[in-house]
């Protein structure tokens, strides 16, 4: 009886832990529910007792747009990631290329690069190719993030496959091609996943590119509106929280939906079994 | 091995499938290889040693908003370098950077190992409340920092609220040079602590249980256990956690430019905050500089991301 005590006080104990930690977000909630008149109260409205909606009607009213313009720059970097990183993935690992070695050093090395040199970088470029503020720019430099490191994730994975089964294909008479796409490709489905979700997830997060690359154009970012709303009117700190707490569905989904492959995703970076 | 090259030239001769060299090189002709990796070779050239060539060849000219259009800018060879590390914000960001990097990892580490730790013993709830440790890390940054600025707000603030009960006067966090690096380390290390609980708890999973049975024959408390056997055994992916949070923490950018744009009075500048700053913070460009000091910040990075790929190396032999 006495471990199973133990085990309750650990389940509350966490549960404080926890509580302490995902402050700020619920705090977030709390806030993006405040009636305007009441949020320079002080003490603060701890709970929200006479929630409005006001923040979110001016979330549709004005940032639709821009959670649009998050979703088709987050897939559109997904799409260029998988594009690049899966056949490579699989030339790395199957294919035993020459120079495999040096091109994961580079991938790592890659990782490591500030993204705020990689903006000047692509500004510098993009001013003489007219790309600034264009959508396709933006996916482009926002995939700089997820490229390098699914490759990695995709090369570790098809790493860890049966060799049986490529000989088995190749048996079959199947070709490189044939055997990436109707063999590894099916059965890479998980790490294809995680590095979708992550791919997407630091598009959708991205605001250094955003903020220097797309500033002015007509389809900005969530990330981008977000930080525009604060610095105009400081007064609407509710319609700020709402936005940031829709800006934050993603991230919402991905725990609720994928959360096996989130924690692979943030392990298959720094440790491997 | 060179046998098995030739295998691929004619898939159809599936006669050759027994050699058993072959086994190891599935398909290997090495031009069949080099298209596949084809598109990314072109990608790292085009997408990043490109633009990597063109931020230094900023930081060796002297360019302005007319010169980037027209791209007739003035070499100067070093002496933006020269510049940047002769300016007395130099010192003073590099002592920010300094500081934001070692206290944030220190804490990031401490708390997520403690963590781990904890999370280790199964009880109750222990996987859902291990998943909502990672919301802070899964968050935009630009969400989380907003949340933290208004968290921090001097008149309007909970955090105020919250240290008023205990008697503490209202802190000018943000607005006050005194405290506004503070303010900015306290967010980062609550952006950390999720990244270094999954890695770490990951690294406990693989530690094998005989050795804490042995301990506990031996009448060891769990103290002594801690850090006669976890600490020790977890040594590698200590090591690695650390130095990868301190490559990705000397680069972070946006938490400090939207919670303080590194004032008040360049308080909480950094290295990385500077750099973004002058290039595109203020309403006149400076991308000379601006690219000399985020240069200087990747060989920074890249002495200890060596020392990381080589660490990983040693772990994985």
């Amino acid at each position: 009886m006495k471990s199973s005590n133990r085990r309750w006080w650990h389940a509350a104990l966490g549960l404080v832990f926890t509580a302490v930690m995902l402050f700020p977000v619920y705090w977030m909630v709390n806030v993006s529910l405040t009636p305007r008149n009441e949020l320079r109260k002080s003490p603060p409205q701890m709970f929200p007792l006479n929630p409005t909606l006001e923040g979110y009607r001016a979330v549709f009213d004005q940032q639709l747009p821009a959670l649009g313009t998050s979703l088709v720059i987050g897939l559109g970097c997904v799409l260029l990631t998988l594009i690049i990183a899966a056949p490579a993935a699989y030339a790395l690992a199957m294919l035993n290329i020459r120079g495999g070695r040096t091109m994961n050093f580079l991938l790592l090395v890659a990782q490591m690069v500030p993204a705020v040199v990689m903006a000047m970088g692509f500004y510098a470029i993009y001013v003489r190719l007219d790309l600034l503020n264009s959508i396709g720019g933006l996916i482009v430099a926002d995939s700089t993030i997820a490229v390098p490191f699914a490759v990695l994730l995709m090369t570790a994975f098809m790493g860890g496959l049966p060799r049986e089964l490529m000989q088995a294909a190749r048996m079959d008479g199947a070709g490189a091609w044939r055997t990436f796409r109707s063999v590894v490709l099916p059965l890479s489905r998980n790490s294809i996943l995680t590095a979708s979700l992550f791919g997407f997830l630091w598009a959708w997060s991205d605001f250094i590119f955003a903020s220097t690359l797309a500033r002015n154009s007509d389809f900005i970012p969530v990330t981008l509106s977000i930080y525009n709303y604060i610095g105009n009117n400081t007064t609407q700190w509710n319609a700020i929280m709402a936005t940031a707490v829709v800006a934050s569905i993603p991230a919402a989904v991905l725990l609720v939906f994928a959360q096996r492959y989130v924690a692979a995703g943030v392990t298959a970076g720094a440790v491997k079994d | 091995m060179s046998t098995a090259t030739t295998h691929h030239a004619r898939p159809t001769g599936a006669s050759h499938g027994h050699s058993r060299r072959g086994r190891r090189r599935a398909q290997g002709s090495p031009w069949v290889a080099l298209a596949f990796a084809a598109p990314l070779i072109v990608y790292l050239v085009a997408f990043y040693a490109y633009p990597l060539i063109r931020s230094i060849d900023l930081s060796i000219h002297d360019y302005n908003v007319r010169a980037f259009v027209q791209g007739d800018a003035d070499f100067m060879g070093v002496s933006n370098y020269v510049d940047v590390i002769r300016n007395p914000l130099f010192p003073q960001a590099l002592w920010n950077t300094f500081l934001f990097v070692l206290v944030s990892l220190v804490f990031q580490y401490a708390l997520g190992l403690a963590l781990a730790v904890f999370f280790k013993r199964r009880f109750p709830l222990s996987g859902v409340l291990r998943a909502m440790f990672l919301i802070p890390w899964l968050l935009p940054l630009i969400v989380s920092g907003s949340v933290w600025a208004w968290m921090m707000n001097s008149d309007s603030g909970v955090v105020n609220s919250f240290i008023g009960i205990v008697g503490i006067d209202p802190v000018n966090w943000l607005t006050s040079p005194d405290t506004a690096l503070a303010s900015v380390i306290i967010a980062n290390i609550w952006l950390g602590i999720p990244f270094n609980l999954v890695i770490l708890y990951s690294g406990l999973q693989n530690i094998p249980d005989e050795v804490y049975e042995a301990a506990s024959l031996d009448g060891a408390g769990p103290w002594k256990v801690f850090w006669r056997i976890t600490f020790p055994l977890l040594r590698p992916v200590s090591a690695i956690t650390i130095l990868l949070g301190l490559v990705y923490t000397l680069k972070v950018v946006d938490i400090v430019w939207i919670m303080t744009r590194g004032g008040p009075a360049d308080s909480s500048l950094t290295l990385a905050v500077w750099s973004y700053r002058e290039a595109f913070g203020t309403g006149q460009p400076d991308f000379s500089p601006a690219s000399a000091i985020g240069n200087i910040l990747i060989v920074i990075a890249l002495i200890f991301g060596l020392v990381y790929v080589n660490l990983q190396r040693k772990v994985d032999q």
